[in-house]
């Protein structure tokens, strides 16, 4: 821990005391941060901790309901992201904001051109001058005239930083820049960050990977639920401790209690091929989940994951293999009929897979149900039989929601979740998917779903559980594969294997148990 | 069970505020536009209401509602699905003129000669339609690509089939070609609705009442219509609730063509009798400013109609008085903005409201359960 008279001068950027309410939920609540100049301060917290929330009042994007932003001694007020870059923040999202069909000159220049003839001219030589002196000076030397659709992910990534700079930042906010990086780029990323850092920008970096933070950052701010709760020196703070702070000692273990396995095989999948433009998505994937069983499925994400599941539930047709529900070859089947089958899915996006945001919940209640008691009789929907099922599940799964006539969209993210959940164990499933149950949800909803998914295996429910949580997989499940690039290519015990073993083998690093 | 009657009634209050503003805001335009013209726009507007009061404009008012109506539904069913049909004009020209031919050339008993002819034009529509449907899921062609380019090759097609070797015959004493006349036993009698008018109203009127009462039965009460609304509004999470998008989209389309093939025949069943050069056209456009003036809802579309049908036909009496008719345009232009610009915000209003309420209502509950221990019940 460091303490605070060790830095001098004036702070880059101070937050003080942020508070940032949504509906249900409070994203930010007494936010504290100071951020040197010619530092990189990393911001580290787990998913869903708020630290997306705290970078976006930074940017303007939002206004805090609480707290002050000072920017260089200064007391400010942002409106917007305009703001924000007038007066030197620039950030760069995790996502590119990239136009592919402009060249990298356009895309750097795009809202903030060099007029010529009279403001109708864009003055490329003069655009083309400052994007080469900004490489120079920073070490990003990119091709302007390229077309972006053209680069790869790193130089992409550093056309972002150019665009930034360019619009005269002084503070660089990085959202999971290494997210969408190998190593290598990774490296390079780091090398062009210790010189933006040697030239006196601050540089706050926002990261839950904890080795490379300790790596590169000058100071470590950490954030758990909501509220900054630690700073650290990174020269001597272990990942342990890191990682402790960001998951606090009084959360909830997810330990399942003695085992309800039994012998009778719910899903088969055997030699599950599926390929694409020449690409295994998934090679011979091989698993079995009995009834009672919980089967984790560790890996780094977009190894494969998304697509074994919607292989399962027939979103997508797979090119090899076949797969078996209770007996029955469902290879071919539609979505529709494997979830009549007694599939239930909670998907890894709520709000794109899960639910109609813009619709009542009572109507969420019906979908993915639509052809089944009580929500349909016939061809027609049954508006009584749906509702009140609805009510029952928000009275059972202690769903907070003053009433189900309200828009999903008006629920806070655990009461959405907990919603799907009730009702995916509707209509008693055989076999229920959770990807990513507990992904953004409080700390209260996570154990109430830990829970559920409990109850549902004491009642013989086969769940293939995917997570990026480690001690939530290890302590839910019964067995646990790991995936890596479209293969299963572990099998680990999950009374014996330690979060970093797992972590390990889910990069394929070494072998796990 | 008080608070939440005060909630439906702001509800309610809510959804009749959106138009309500809009037809405000777009008089008061007109009304600017009128008077910057050298016109008094009450005199104006007196002039046109009182002119839809004669018996015979009410008349003729109610029969093009009934034609909109029809092309708005259509538009309006792909509307619900996300689905952009601006391909009505095409459908429902085409449609009218094979119904019209397969009317002219057979000889049936009344039911049956009249259902034969609507049914030949829903199917023609509906068929004409599923092309751009087709494109769409097999080739992932945009259905406003495909629906624009057909309504160009329908105008092709009818000039090439209504030649006089081909479907059409000389309409006697003029130069006009066009389908042999329907016969009497094809064609659908006017009904006296309006008193003391020489005019009847078309009898498809009842037909069109049906298929708005189908309309909203269908997406608002039937499996079929929720599938369709969901994946209008999440398509990703429609897919994964299991519903067959590709199918959704082929059939969606093909119906939306069918009511299309519906909009030409108060026309010929009611009064052309015949599909010749000078059948309305550009019916189908009209559509698409009264779906998105009737948010696509039964009961919305229809007062939709009947105002556009107002504004149509009480234009008449403008040029009369010196005034430009064209100033109609202008207004309904200003309607299907506005509509679309105070629906949306009223939308958005509703959404932040009832987000902040829930939220006060929880964090106030909230505040008591906080204390306990954490027990999550199952």
């Amino acid at each position: 821990m460091k303490p605070e008279s060790e830095s001098a001068g004036v702070p880059a950027v101070e937050l003080k005391g942020i508070t940032k309410r949504f509906p249900g939920v409070v994203a930010n609540r007494d936010v504290n941060l100071r951020v040197m100049p010619g530092t990189v301060h990393a911001v580290v917290g787990e998913n869903g901790a708020g630290k997306s929330t705290l970078m976006k009042t930074l940017y303007g994007m939002h206004k805090p309901d609480e707290g002050t932003i000072t920017l260089n001694g200064e007391q400010v007020v942002l409106h917007n992201p305009s703001d924000a870059i007038a007066r030197g923040v620039g950030m760069v999202h995790q996502h590119f904001m990239l136009a592919d069909n402009l060249t990298v000159l356009e895309n750097i220049v795009l809202g903030a051109e060099p007029k010529r003839w009279g403001g109708f001219g864009l003055n490329r030589a003069a655009a083309r001058t400052r994007i080469r002196e900004i490489g120079k000076q920073y070490g990003l030397e990119v091709d302007p005239d390229v077309l972006v659709e053209n680069l790869g992910v790193g130089d992409r990534q550093r056309v972002e930083i150019i665009k930034v700079l360019y619009r005269g930042a002084r503070v660089l906010v990085l959202d999971e820049p290494t997210a969408v990086l190998v190593p290598q780029e990774v490296d390079a990323l780091f090398e062009a960050l210790q010189v933006l850092k040697a030239q006196g920008l601050s540089i706050i970096f926002i990261s839950h990977k904890l080795d490379e933070v300790r790596s590169v950052a000058d100071d470590i701010t950490v954030i758990r639920r909501g509220t900054t709760v630690a700073t650290a020196d990174p020269k001597t703070v272990s990942s342990r401790q890191l990682a402790e702070l960001m998951v606090g000692s009084e959360l909830p273990s997810p330990q399942t209690s003695e085992s309800t396995v039994t012998d009778r095989p719910v899903l088969e999948m055997k030699h599950v091929e599926l390929v694409k433009d020449g690409r295994h998505l998934l090679r011979d994937v091989t698993l079995t989940i009995h009834a009672g069983e919980v089967l984790g499925l560790a890996g780094v994400e977009g190894n494969g994951q998304a697509e074994l599941v919607e292989s399962i539930m027939g979103m997508r047709t797979v090119d090899g293999g076949t797969i078996t529900l209770a007996a029955e070859n469902i290879t071919t089947w539609t979505t529709r009929r494997r979830r009549e089958a007694g599939i239930g899915y909670i998907p890894e996006d709520r709000h794109r897979h899960g639910l109609i945001l813009d619709a009542p919940l009572w109507e969420n209640r019906v979908l993915g149900h639509q052809t089944r008691h009580p929500n349909t009789s016939g061809p027609l929907v049954n508006r009584a039989g749906a509702r009140a099922d609805t009510e029952r599940i928000v009275g059972e799964y202690d769903v907070r929601t003053p009433s189900i006539d309200v828009l999903a969209s008006s629920l806070s993210g655990g009461n959405q979740q907990k919603l799907i959940v009730g009702r995916e164990m509707s209509g008693n499933p055989k076999l229920l998917i959770a990807a990513h149950p507990t992904r953004g949800v409080d700390v209260g909803a996570q154990a109430a779903i830990w829970d559920l998914l409990r109850n549902a295996r004491a009642e013989g429910l086969a769940v293939l559980l995917i997570s990026a949580d480690l001690d939530e997989l290890i302590g839910l499940s019964d067995s646990l594969t790991v995936i890596l690039r479209g293969e299963l290519v572990a099998q680990v015990d999950p009374s014996t294997v330690t979060p970093e073993q797992l972590g390990s083998a889910m990069t394929g690093a070494g072998e796990a148990a | 069970m008080n608070k939440l009657n005060a909630d439906t009634a702001r509800r309610i209050g809510l959804s009749v505020a959106a138009p309500v503003l809009a037809v405000a805001l777009s008089v008061v335009i007109t009304s600017i536009v009128l008077a910057s013209a050298g016109n008094d726009p009450v005199e104006t507007f007196t002039q046109m209401i009182e002119y839809a009061q004669e018996p015979r404009t009410t008349t003729l008012i109610i029969n093009a509602a009934v034609t909109y109506y029809f092309a708005a539904l259509a538009v309006a069913f792909g509307f619900r699905m996300n689905l952009f049909n601006i391909g009505v004009d095409g459908q429902y020209r085409l449609a009218a003129l094979l119904a019209a031919a397969v009317g002219g050339a057979v000889e049936l008993p009344k039911v049956l000669h009249v259902g034969l002819i609507l049914l030949v034009a829903v199917i023609v529509g509906g068929l004409w339609a599923a092309v751009a449907g087709l494109l769409k899921v097999y080739r992932g062609i945009s259905e406003v690509i495909t629906t624009i380019m057909l309504n160009s090759i329908t105008t092709a097609l009818i000039a090439y089939l209504l030649t006089a070797d081909k479907l059409a015959v000389q309409v006697e004493g003029s130069n006009n070609i066009g389908t042999p006349e329907i016969p009497a036993s094809g064609r659908v009698g006017g009904i006296d609705l309006v008193p003391d008018s020489k005019l009847q109203v078309y009898g498809l009127i009842v037909l069109a009442a049906i298929v708005g009462f189908l309309y909203w039965f269908v997406i608002e009460r039937s499996r079929f219509g929720f599938d369709l609304r969901a994946t209008g509004r999440n398509e990703e999470a429609a897919v994964a609730s299991g519903v067959n998008v590709k199918r959704m989209v082929l059939i969606s389309m093909a119906i939306s063509g069918g009511i299309a093939g519906l909009v030409g025949m108060p026309q010929l069943l009611g009064a052309s009798y015949t599909y010749s050069l000078d059948f309305p056209a550009g019916i189908g456009f009209t559509g698409i400013a009264i779906a998105l003036l009737g948010r696509n809802t039964a009961i919305g579309v229809a007062i939709g109609a009947l105002l556009f049908g107002f504004l149509d036909t009480s234009s008449q009496i403008l040029d009369l008085e010196g005034v430009p008719k064209e100033i109609v345009l202008i207004t309904q232009g200003v309607i299907v903005l506005s509509v679309v610009i105070a629906y949306e915000l009223v939308r958005r209003y509703r959404i932040v409201a009832q987000q902040r309420e829930v939220g006060r209502q929880l964090s106030s509950a909230a505040g008591s359960e906080d204390s306990k221990p954490q027990g999550a019940q199952a």
